[in-house]
């Protein structure tokens, strides 16, 4: 059937199982928005493209579903790109689409142009402007194939005004054949048995998870492997959710953030089995003083993540769900980790994870601990970047994946308030509490009136401390308190959510706390909790860039 | 050290700027470039001399070459059987008494004139990396006033 490039756009979307799209029109777009007008297919108009961005990444990462978002040419695509490489730094499949000027006028000058393949080329896996409407169709099906395969990421299409207007033959391709893009899926069978030799024989086993486990779906393999070692594990930020917090072998997230006994057992054990994790370097620490003990396999889908930070003595190169199956069953001879795990306990006793709790003020880690007791741990959480996130990370028990949602990689303010709009509509029957600071919520506060409108029920949490909290943290212990502009003049939440039409609920004292979390679930609306919390509260454990891992500031001695 | 490596990808636009632009992003440098069609018109030949420091590096930087997605094969010279080439001018300070030494300079290299003029003089020369290292090292006694390197081309044995 002959149609436009904006219906082949809209049909092609379909085609790929598409329910929804976050975006914000412009003249570039209208074809496609004149195609969306009375098309099948559900449309979020947010308040800023930014917000579509981080939408369309948070409805991805709760539901594992390829995001998608769609912005005009210009000023509309350069809002995307931070949402772009957020999501390129943390994996996370999503399309967007861009429009462009038409095609004659590319390289011009042109009212809103903007070369956003050459700008977006760094931070996309792969990009697209299509220059003529024949390709269409088979360009998305590869966007999307390439978006969602191998190690997932965005993937940008930049289509001309003039394309969507044009007309052709929609001919949907069936099956899709890149010749130079073909992901490895399956580990190489001689690797995975060399790594169930070396496991037989450790003495001091530890498993280090990463986003990897949740974007393979290996949740059940990781919990089995962890189980039949009788081996503590660990992971990351990206992690977090992969194993269930509450386990008896489940050691928290480590790094710069982690907790002590995590870090402490990375820099005694003698293997590491990393799987879907890239030794960043908020995890690692000083680089030539980790792990000095381990012999480290690493299973990893990107190639380019073994050996880039951290000498790898087994690379798997491939997808963790089939690894780790391989490697269940490879394993025979199994390690006794009793005295390990008695090592590890002993870390655990000595320094658990712990604030100084106060009758008269609210501490940032009472309320996410509130937050975790009132939602029974069911929440999906996303949060906003700086220490609410790191409080979020450590004082809420996630036990499944999807169920934490942040922004690891980029570490962006902003992220929070969007993503949870998106995992929203993709979770629709999940509580979702975006954790946020008082700084972040104001990146993209814009996102209430996107909320309100189309009856998004998300709450938000502001750890209202008036500072921009991490950074002031860094102040305080590195810089001398010297706390240069970190400080903040805020809004009144409460009026500013009731001038949207959402509902505001202020806290100031303790014992409000866990009501006010109630009531705000119980409110059929968008909820601003505004806790009023201690203001110069740090949060620890906390290794110093660049110290050893095991150079931690506890705090609290 | 340098290493030659040869990537071919897709012959569709933006594909060298992806190339490129992965250096850059990514701290990495190239001593030259060499961009053809090959046989089959819709694959380009790129044949890079690359700077690294370590093994870890050069391995870094052809994963990430392989991860583009526009790029087909990476082939790394540096332990494989392999011939290269590289076409060179050179334009020199030059006078007909300089004849007999400039002479005895192409002679031993195999390089040619291609012009003498009153002041100057342009030679060319192709051949691997040591001839033309041999040939510069003979020239530099006319004064070297302009080079031009195609950059190295490669093929394996």
């Amino acid at each position: 059937m002959k149609m436009n490039g904006a219906k082949i756009l809209i049909e092609s979307l379909k085609g790929e199982g598409v329910e929804i799209i976050f975006g914000y029109p412009g003249g570039q777009v209208l074809p496609i928005f004149d195609a969306l007008y009375d098309a099948d297919m559900k449309f979020i108009l947010t308040r800023h493209e930014q917000g579509a961005a981080h939408a369309a990444d948070g409805y991805a990462r709760a539901t594992g579903k390829v995001g998608v978002c769609l912005a005009t040419s210009g000023p509309g695509a350069t809002n995307l790109t931070t949402g772009i490489a957020n999501a390129y730094m943390d994996s996370i499949p999503m399309i967007a689409i861009t429009g462009q000027v038409k095609s004659f006028l590319i390289g011009n000058d042109a009212f809103q142009e903007a070369d956003i393949t050459g700008v977006t080329r760094s931070i996309t896996k792969h990009n697209y402007l299509v220059k003529d409407v024949k390709d269409l169709a088979r360009t998305i099906r590869e966007a999307f194939y390439i978006a969602s395969s191998g190690r997932p990421g965005p993937v940008l299409i930049d289509i001309p005004s003039d394309i969507q207007q044009q007309e052709t033959e929609f001919i949907w391709p069936k099956e899709i054949e890149i010749r130079s893009y073909k992901p490895t899926c399956f580990g190489h069978p001689g690797q995975i048995k060399k790594a169930a030799k070396l496991i037989a024989s450790a003495k001091k086993p530890l498993i280090y998870a990463g986003g990897g486990v949740i974007t393979s779906g290996a949740y059940h393999e990781l919990r089995k492997l962890t189980e039949k070692l009788n081996a503590p594990i660990t992971w990351t930020l990206m992690g977090i959710g992969c194993f269930p917090a509450t386990h008896r072998l489940s050691l928290g997230m480590l790094g710069m953030h982690g907790t002590a006994y995590a870090n402490h057992a990375t820099m005694e054990a003698d293997l590491i089995i990393a799987v879907g994790a890239r030794f960043d370097d908020r995890v690692t620490g000083r680089l030539d003083k980790f792990a000095p003990y381990a012999k480290v396999i690493h299973i990893d889908i990107d190639p380019t993540s073994i050996s880039k930070n951290v000498r790898v003595d087994i690379p798997i190169v491939g997808d963790a769900k089939n690894i780790l199956g391989q490697l269940i069953e490879d394993i025979n001879k199994l390690p006794d980790t009793s005295e390990w795990l008695k090592t590890v306990e002993s870390w655990r006793k000595r320094y658990p994870l712990k604030y100084h709790d106060k009758k008269d003020v609210i501490k940032p880690q009472y309320v996410v601990e509130q937050i975790y007791e009132v939602t029974k741990g069911n929440a999906v959480i996303t949060t906003e970047v700086g220490q609410n996130q790191m409080w979020a990370a450590q004082w809420y028990k996630y036990d499944y994946p999807r169920t934490f949602i942040s922004s690891g990689g980029l570490g962006t303010m902003g992220f929070g308030f969007p993503a949870a709009m998106g995992a929203k509509i993709g979770m629709p029957d999940k509580i979702v509490f975006d954790i946020a600071g008082d700084g972040s919520i104001q990146m993209n506060i814009q996102e209430l009136a996107t909320c309100v409108c189309n009856k998004i029920n998300v709450k938000v949490a502001i750890l209202n401390n008036g500072y921009l909290g991490m950074v002031r943290q860094w102040q305080e212990l590195f810089y001398k308190k010297r706390y240069s502009y970190t400080t903040l003049a805020n809004p009144d939440f409460v009026k500013l959510a009731e001038s949207y039409g959402a509902a505001g609920i202020r806290v100031t004292k303790k014992e409000d706390v866990r009501k006010a979390i109630e009531k705000a679930i119980s409110i059929d609306n968008v909820v601003f909790i505004d806790f009023k919390v201690e203001e110069e509260e740090n949060v620890f454990p906390m290794v110093p860039a660049g110290e050893a891992l095991n150079r931690m500031i506890e705090g609290l001695a | 050290m340098r290493h030659t490596i040869s990537v071919l990808v897709e012959n569709k636009f933006g594909v060298l700027a992806r190339v490129a632009g992965l250096f850059s992003a990514r701290g990495y440098n190239i001593a030259s470039l060499a961009v053809s069609e090959t046989m089959d018109p819709t694959i380009s030949c790129m044949t890079m001399v690359v700077e690294a420091e370590d093994e870890k590096i050069l391995e870094q930087i052809k994963k990430q070459l392989n991860k583009l997605i526009d790029v087909i094969i990476v082939t790394d010279f540096t332990k494989k059987g392999h011939v290269d080439r590289e076409l060179i001018l050179v334009k020199i300070g030059y006078s007909a008494k300089d004849k007999p030494r400039l002479d005895a300079v192409l002679n031993k290299t195999g390089a040619k004139a291609v012009q003498r003029l009153d002041d100057n003089a342009i030679i060319e020369m192709m051949g691997g990396q040591d001839g033309i290292k041999e040939l510069l090292d003979g020239l530099k006694q006319f004064g070297i006033k302009e080079l031009v390197r195609s950059g190295r081309i490669a093929i394996s044995k």
